[in-house]
C-alpha cells in the first residue's frame, strides 16, 4: 500500500516573526543561540499564535503552518485551497525547498519542480531560445534534456516567430506562454502549480489545463495545484486539502473540499462583514454586512441570485441603494438602483434589504458587487468590491459554457431551425 | 516495511547539519552554472557602444592615473628596471579579479531574491558562476598586460630588461586562491546581509580601503622601508601576498616567499570553507528574513 505514496508530509510547521527587523531581532538571535549552546530548545518555538490575519495578536511570532500532514499518491492531482493568508504559498515554498520548515519533515520519492510565476528567471536581454535553456536549467533540466525537447517547447508556446528575439520585446502573455511551455515539458515526478492559469488568453488556458490533465493522466505524474479558480480546481483535481489559518481542516474528495471552502465565513463567497475601511468611501458608515443566500451555496448562470444587506447605524434621511456587478477585470457588467424603481427607505440598526436578481445572465467566472447608498443627490456610503463571488455553469442549461473571451454575459438562446421550402 | 522507508529520494527537514553538502546535486546542475556564465557575459554590455572594450578601459585608465599620482607626483619608486605603468597594471589586473569576485558575490541573496524565492536549485551555483564569468574578464585583462609587456621589452626605447620567471607556472594557483578568497568572503558577507544590512555599507568603502593595504601600487619592500612599524598590517594580508608574488613571477624582482604562499593557501581554503558553511546555513531560510 505505502509503495505508491510519492510524497509524505509529516507534522510540518512554520513559524514567522512579524514586524520589522531591527535591534530587537539581534537580541532574539543572541538568546536563541545561547539556549542552543546550552543544548536547550529554542525559546521562541513555544510562543507564537495561530495565523489569523484580521485579529490582533499578543506575540510577534505566528505559526503560518501548524501540524500539516498529508500523503500524495503517484499520479494524483491534489488541489490545495484556502483563502488568502491560509498558508498555501508557505506550504508550496516549503515543498519546493525555497524555505525550510521550522518543525516536521517532508519525504519525497520524486523530484519536485514548481511552475514559475510569469517569467521569473527570464532575462529580458536574451532571446526566447536562450531563455528556454536558462529557464529549463533553473528548473532542473540538463542541457541534453532541453536539446531533445526544444522544438516541442517552442511549438507548444506558439512563439516560433519570436524565438530569436529578446524577451523584452515580448508581450506579457507571450512570456507566460513561454514560461509555461518550459515548465510543462519538464519531467519532474511532482509538479507544483500556483495560480498561473489566471493569465494568458482563453485559448492558452484551455491548452494549459489540457496539458496538465495529460501530465497527470497519461504520464502518471503527480501535480499539486493551488488556485482560487474553483472551476479549474474542480476540473483538474480528484482530491483536495483545505487550509484554514495554517491548519488542514479538511482532506477529502475535491467537491466536498470546495463546498466547505465556499462556506467558510467571510471567505471569497457568501458573507462579508465590513470592517476593512480601505474599500469604504463616503461620509457615513451605515452598511454592516452583505450575504449571498442561495439554495446550495453556489451561484449559477441563468439562476436567481439573492443577497441580503444589513445596516448598522441610524440615518434620519430616506436612502436609496444601488449596486454594480464587475467582472474579474474590473469592468462593470451590470448596475441597478432603487431610484429606477422609485423606492426609498429610512434605514436603521437591524434593518435589512433583500436584493433578488432574477435569472442572472452572467457567464461563469469571478465577479464582485459594489454597493452605493445615497440620498438621491449624493452618496453617503460606498463600498467598492464589497463581496467576491464565483458563478458556476449550471448543468440545467444543456449547453457548453461560453469561452471567457466571448464576454461576461450569457443569454440563453433558442435556435429555431425551419426549412422554408418544405 | 523498512525498505519502503529507505526509498525516499530526499527529505526536507528543519534540522540543520553544520556541513550539509550535496556535491552530486551541484554536479547535476553544472549546465545551469554554464548558462549563468553565458548569461553574464552576453548581457553585461548589451546596449553599450564600446561593449567588451570596457573590460580594457577600466584597468588601463586606473593604471595611468596611479602612475601619475603615486609614481610621478608622490615619487614612490618602483623596483629597478620595471616600468611604472606596467608595475601598476600588473597590480591592478590581479586586484581587479579578487575585487570583482568579492563584489559580485557579496550581494548574491539580495540580488537574486526574486528567483531564489520561487524555485530551488543549489544556491551556491550563483556565486560560483560569478567567479567563473569574472575569469573571462580577467583573461582579457591578462592579454592586455601581455601586450604592454611585449611592448616594453621589445619596442620601447630604451627597452626594459625584464623576464618572467620559471615559477610563473604557479600562476594558476594564485588565481585559484584569489577566487577562493573572493568567493569565501563574498558568501560570508551575502549571508550576513540578508538579515543585517549594515555590512553592505561597510563593503562599499571597505574594498576601497583594502586596496591601499594590498600592495597594489607599491612594492611591499618599499612599505617595509618607509613604515616598518605598520608593516605587520600588510605582511599577512593574503591579497598583498598574492599580488606581490604575481609581480615577482612576472618581472623577476625579489624572491618568492613560499612560506607566505603556503600560509595564504591555507587562509584561502579556510575562508572558503567558512563561507560555504555560512552560505549553506543561510540559504535555507533567508527568504523569510530578507
Amino acid at each position: 500500500m505505502s509503495s505508491d505514496i510519492i510524497l509524505k508530509v509529516e507534522d510540518v510547521g512554520k513559524q514567522y516573526r512579524l514586524g520589522l527587523v531591527g535591534t530587537g531581532t539581534l537580541s532574539h538571535d543572541v538568546n536563541r543561540w545561547w539556549s542552543k549552546l546550552r543544548g536547550k530548545e529554542d525559546p521562541y518555538l513555544k510562543v507564537g499564535e495561530a495565523n489569523d490575519r484580521a485579529g490582533k495578536g499578543n506575540s510577534p511570532y505566528v505559526w503560518a503552518l501548524q501540524d500539516i500532514s498529508f500523503n500524495v499518491k503517484r499520479g494524483e492531482v491534489l488541489g490545495i485551497i484556502g483563502k488568502n493568508g491560509a498558508g498555501k504559498s508557505t506550504l508550496l515554498k516549503i515543498l519546493s525547498r525555497v524555505t525550510s520548515p521550522t518543525l516536521g519533515q517532508i519525504k519525497t520519492k520524486g523530484r519536485i519542480a514548481s511552475l514559475l510565476e510569469v517569467g521569473t528567471g527570464f532575462h529580458p536581454e536574451m532571446t526566447g531560445r536562450e531563455n528556454i535553456y536558462l529557464n529549463g536549467a533553473i528548473l532542473g533540466m540538463t542541457k541534453a534534456e532541453i536539446n531533445g525537447k526544444i522544438d516541442e517547447i517552442i511549438d507548444f508556446s506558439g512563439c516560433l516567430r519570436y524565438v530569436d528575439t529578446p524577451v523584452k520585446r515580448y508581450s506579457s502573455g507571450m512570456k507566460v506562454r513561454l514560461a509555461f511551455a518550459v515548465a510543462a515539458h519538464l519531467e519532474p515526478d511532482i509538479l507544483i502549480v500556483d495560480e498561473v492559469l489566471a493569465v494568458g488568453d482563453a485559448e492558452f488556458q484551455k491548452k494549459a489545463i489540457g496539458k496538465m490533465q495529460d501530465i497527470s493522466n497519461s504520464d502518471g505524474r503527480t501535480v499539486l495545484f493551488v488556485s482560487h479558480n474553483m472551476t479549474a480546481v474542480k476540473n483538474l483535481c480528484q482530491r483536495g486539502v483545505l487550509l484554514e489559518n495554517g491548519r488542514i481542516t479538511l482532506e477529502d474528495d475535491i467537491t466536498n473540499v470546495i463546498d466547505k471552502y465556499l462556506s467558510i465565513d467571510g471567505s471569497t463567497a457568501l458573507k462579508e462583514v465590513f470592517t476593512d475601511e480601505t474599500r469604504r468611501i463616503g461620509s457615513h458608515k451605515l452598511m454592516k454586512a452583505i450575504e449571498i443566500v442561495t439554495a446550495d451555496r453556489d451561484v449559477y448562470t441563468n439562476e436567481d441570485l439573492l443577497f441580503k444587506l444589513t445596516f448598522d447605524h441610524t440615518d434620519t434621511q430616506e436612502l436609496t441603494l444601488g449596486y454594480v456587478i464587475k467582472d474579474d477585470k474590473g469592468t462593470s457588467v451590470h448596475a441597478a438602483n432603487m431610484q429606477q424603481y422609485n423606492l426609498k427607505y429610512r434605514l436603521d440598526k437591524g434593518h435589512t434589504i433583500d436584493v433578488l436578481l432574477k435569472r442572472i445572465p452572467l457567464a461563469p467566472g469571478k465577479y464582485t458587487i459594489s454597493l452605493y447608498l445615497g440620498n438621491g443627490s449624493y452618496d453617503v456610503d460606498i463600498i467598492e468590491d464589497a463581496i467576491f463571488f464565483q458563478v458556476f455553469w449550471s448543468k440545467e442549461l444543456k449547453a457548453v459554457p461560453p469561452q471567457k473571451k466571448w464576454g461576461s454575459t450569457f443569454i440563453n438562446t433558442e435556435w429555431n431551425y425551419r426549412n422554408e421550402e418544405a | 516495511m523498512k525498505t519502503a522507508e529507505d526509498n525516499w529520494l530526499y527529505v526536507i527537514t528543519s534540522k540543520k547539519k553544520l556541513i550539509d553538502f550535496n556535491f552530486s546535486e551541484i554536479w547535476r546542475y553544472r549546465d545551469l552554472l554554464i548558462l549563468f556564465v553565458k548569461r553574464d557575459i552576453i548581457t553585461l554590455y548589451k546596449q553599450t557602444v564600446l561593449g567588451p572594450l570596457w573590460y580594457l578601459i577600466q584597468p588601463l585608465f586606473t593604471s595611468l592615473i596611479f602612475t601619475l599620482i603615486f609614481n610621478n607626483l608622490a615619487d614612490i619608486p618602483v623596483t629597478d628596471g620595471v616600468p611604472n605603468f606596467l608595475f601598476n597594471l600588473a597590480g591592478i589586473t590581479s586586484w581587479n579579479y579578487f575585487k570583482e569576485c568579492l563584489i559580485g558575490t557579496s550581494d548574491t541573496f539580495k540580488k537574486n531574491e526574486n528567483i531564489f524565492g520561487k524555485v530551488y536549485f543549489p544556491r551556491v551555483i550563483m556565486p560560483m558562476s560569478v567567479v567563473v564569468s569574472n575569469l573571462l574578464k580577467f583573461g582579457i585583462q591578462i592579454l592586455v598586460l601581455i601586450a604592454f609587456y611585449i611592448y616594453y621589452v621589445w619596442f620601447a626605447t630604451p627597452s626594459f630588461d625584464i623576464i618572467p620567471q620559471i615559477n610563473l607556472a604557479l600562476f594558476p594557483f594564485l588565481v585559484i586562491m584569489m577566487a577562493l578568497l573572493g568567493l569565501g568572503f563574498g558568501m560570508i558577507i551575502s549571508s550576513i546581509t540578508t538579515k543585517y544590512r549594515d555590512l553592505f555599507f561597510l563593503i562599499q568603502f571597505g574594498v576601497q580601503l583594502l586596496m591601499y593595504g594590498s600592495a597594489v601600487m607599491y612594492p611591499m619592500s618599499y612599505f617595509k622601508k618607509k613604515l616598518p612599524d605598520y608593516y605587520w598590517l600588510i605582511e599577512y594580508n593574503p591579497i598583498a601576498v598574492i599580488i606581490e608574488s604575481f609581480r615577482t613571477m612576472v618581472f623577476g624582482i625579489g624572491d618568492l616567499e613560499f612560506n607566505k604562499l603556503i600560509y595564504t593557501a591555507f587562509f584561502s581554503i579556510i575562508i572558503f570553507l567558512i563561507g560555504l558553511v555560512v552560505f549553506n546555513k543561510t540559504e535555507k531560510n533567508f527568504i523569510d528574513t530578507i
